[in-house]
């Protein structure tokens, strides 16, 4: 083992090479981000362009895209519709999962099915009724009208169905010899071990909130309850072409995420994979 | 006496039980119904509709679907969107592959090459097209800037109706390439070593091992990339949005479905035709599915 660590074979040093030029693919999108945003409009217009800004310490273009866009409001509002969402999905799946997965009762499979036609569906089948029950209501520019379409989950009922069928019968029937009734055992024996998968879960629910572009953009337009991705696309309708503000504004909308992804990479890459492959 | 005692305390523990089913379940399903059971069928129903005064509909029969069926935009959303699906799923798919095959190698740093091509995924398409679109530029993107030195033919990526989709489709395979491969080489690293080993003992080599050990077991996780690639490739919707504005003139060459969808309903209003169109678009996703499932009966294996 040890040895073919060391020895560096020509295949290996072929593997790195690509793996490495494959990276700076990846990465040169955001260094470029970054670049632009700390050039003045004028030099990204030059001819020849130049790579590096000439001063890394004009903050220009993001003075330009705070004062457009309220950005801590922004913040705040992907942030909240992110929690509330992994709440909503992560305490409403579980309890519908377990039942689903443990329980018996009259007509569970007919109900079962509502689930699965949802999963079937792609989600923009039901925005235009949605929208129109969100204006029926009164509740547009509004932090409800965000969370709205994910007051619940079938994805994460769906999801973790899979993780408590992963649980032996014994272990539900021991609890249940012990006094607990039906709910105790899915409280108290159940749900701590599906910890896994209801943070794979919460990981999937965060992401897709917060890269969730045409949802926000029809029933939020007031500047003040726009969340980052739709922050974004008005920010694009209002400097088109004036790319040091684009490009900040669009730093500005990545960097919270992407501290995120670095602090919790693994619970991150686990999380999309389990998502992914238990579907 | 005591027997009859036994089996009503029994019905009544039963009857406990599925009570506190339903109400765990209650939420989920009352709140599905609502949310989409519901609008389903209701976009059903204004697909045969149209809006009169005052936010009344009117039943209209099949108007929807024949103006729909006559339109040459929505004939040229249709094929935008399969040209999509064609430009990014086959090299998507192979990129991928080999992709996971790389970072399956025993080599240093896996996990700082993973956390790498996994990044765009973390950052909302929305600022990744943003980007992209600034790199695209004709006159002064990065992109083009990099031809001319090389002395490489220039061209306007985004606004020549012949690269347009190209060009957004590269950002769609880039964008996804890290994920698909992460969860290829979940597949991957369940294939068990002692296969290759016994391959090795018969004398196959590293290529003849791909062909016959690590593609056909790795098969039940292509064909679930494969068809969850195509469903997004079919719903694509905000990276051409946000990359290809209404004023672009190569905007025909580049509406998808979903995009055609967004216009109808909520710019131009017409939410009749708009639902009759999101319908056609899970029309063909089913359609693809369906031939996907028929299909994986040649090349998918499932028995490990």
């Amino acid at each position: 083992m040890d040895i073919q660590y060391r020895k560096l074979s020509v295949g290996t040093i072929f593997i790195y090479l690509l793996l490495i030029l494959g990276s700076i693919l990846m990465i040169f999108p955001f260094v470029w981000m970054v670049f632009t945003s700390l050039k003045t409009l004028p030099e990204t217009m030059q001819i020849p362009p130049t790579f590096f800004p000439k001063d890394f310490r004009n903050f220009k273009a993001y003075k330009d895209a705070l004062y457009s866009l309220p950005f801590l409001r922004l913040y705040l509002n992907t942030g909240l519709l992110i929690l509330l969402r992994i709440f909503l999905a992560v305490t409403t799946s579980s309890a519908a999962a377990y039942a689903f997965a443990k329980m018996e009762f009259p007509g569970k499979n007919i109900l079962f099915m509502i689930v699965l036609t949802q999963l079937m569906l792609p989600s923009q089948i039901f925005i235009i009724p949605q929208y129109q029950m969100i204006t029926k209501l009164n509740a547009s520019n509004s932090m409800f009208a965000l969370v709205f379409p994910g007051l619940v989950s079938a994805f994460g009922t769906f999801f973790l169905r899979q993780a408590y069928m992963g649980i032996p019968n014994e272990l539900i029937d021991a609890a249940k010899l012990d006094g607990c009734n039906a709910f105790q055992t899915f409280y108290k024996v159940a749900l701590p071990l599906t910890k896994t998968s209801m943070s794979a879960l919460a990981v999937f629910t965060a992401l897709f909130a917060y890269s969730d572009l045409m949802w926000p953009l029809i029933v939020n337009t007031d500047k003040n309850m726009l969340t980052l991705a739709s922050g974004l696309s008005t920010l694009r309708g209002q400097y088109t072409t004036n790319y040091p503000t684009l490009m900040a504004g669009s730093v500005l909308a990545m960097f919270p995420m992407v501290i995120l992804y670095l602090i919790f990479q693994k619970q991150f890459i686990q999380g999309i994979a389990l998502t992914g492959t238990k579907s | 006496m005591s027997n009859e005692t036994t089996t009503s305390s029994k019905s009544t523990r039963i009857r406990k039980e599925y009570f506190i089913a339903y109400m765990m379940v209650a939420p989920t399903i009352i709140g599905l119904i609502i949310l989409n059971i519901v609008p389903f069928f209701k976009t059903i129903w204004m697909s045969f509709s149209k809006s009169a005064l005052f936010g009344a509909w009117e039943f209209a029969g099949l108007k929807n679907y024949i103006d729909m069926f006559q339109s040459s935009e929505f004939w040229k959303a249709t094929l935008n969107t399969l040209e999509f699906l064609i430009l990014t799923v086959p090299i998507g798919i192979a990129l991928s592959l080999i992709l996971a095959g790389l970072l399956n190698a025993k080599i240093r740093g896996k996990t700082v090459f993973r956390a790498i091509y996994f990044l765009p995924m973390v950052v909302a398409p929305a600022a990744v097209a943003m980007v992209w679109k600034w790199m695209y530029n004709t006159e002064f993107g990065i992109i083009n800037t990099v031809l001319r030195a090389v002395g490489l033919p220039t061209n306007n990526w985004l606004t020549n109706p012949s690269t347009v989709l190209l060009s957004v489709a590269v950002v769609a395979i880039w964008s996804a390439v890290g994920y698909d491969a992460i969860l290829l080489l979940s597949g991957l690293q369940a294939i068990p070593l002692s296969y290759y080993d016994a391959a090795r003992v018969d004398g196959a080599g590293g290529f003849k091992q791909f062909i016959y050990i690590t593609l056909p077991l790795l098969s039940p996780t292509t064909f679930f990339v494969l068809i969850m690639r195509c469903m997004a490739s079919l719903k694509v919707f905000d990276l051409i949005y946000m990359m290809v504005e209404d004023s672009n003139p190569a905007i025909q060459s580049a509406r998808p479905l979903l995009g055609m969808f967004y216009r109808q309903s909520f710019e131009v209003g017409n939410k009749g035709y708009a639902s009759a169109i999101v319908l056609w678009v899970f029309f063909i996703i089913s359609i693809f599915t369906l031939l996907q499932f028929i299909g994986q009966k040649k090349w998918v294996n499932y028995d490990i």
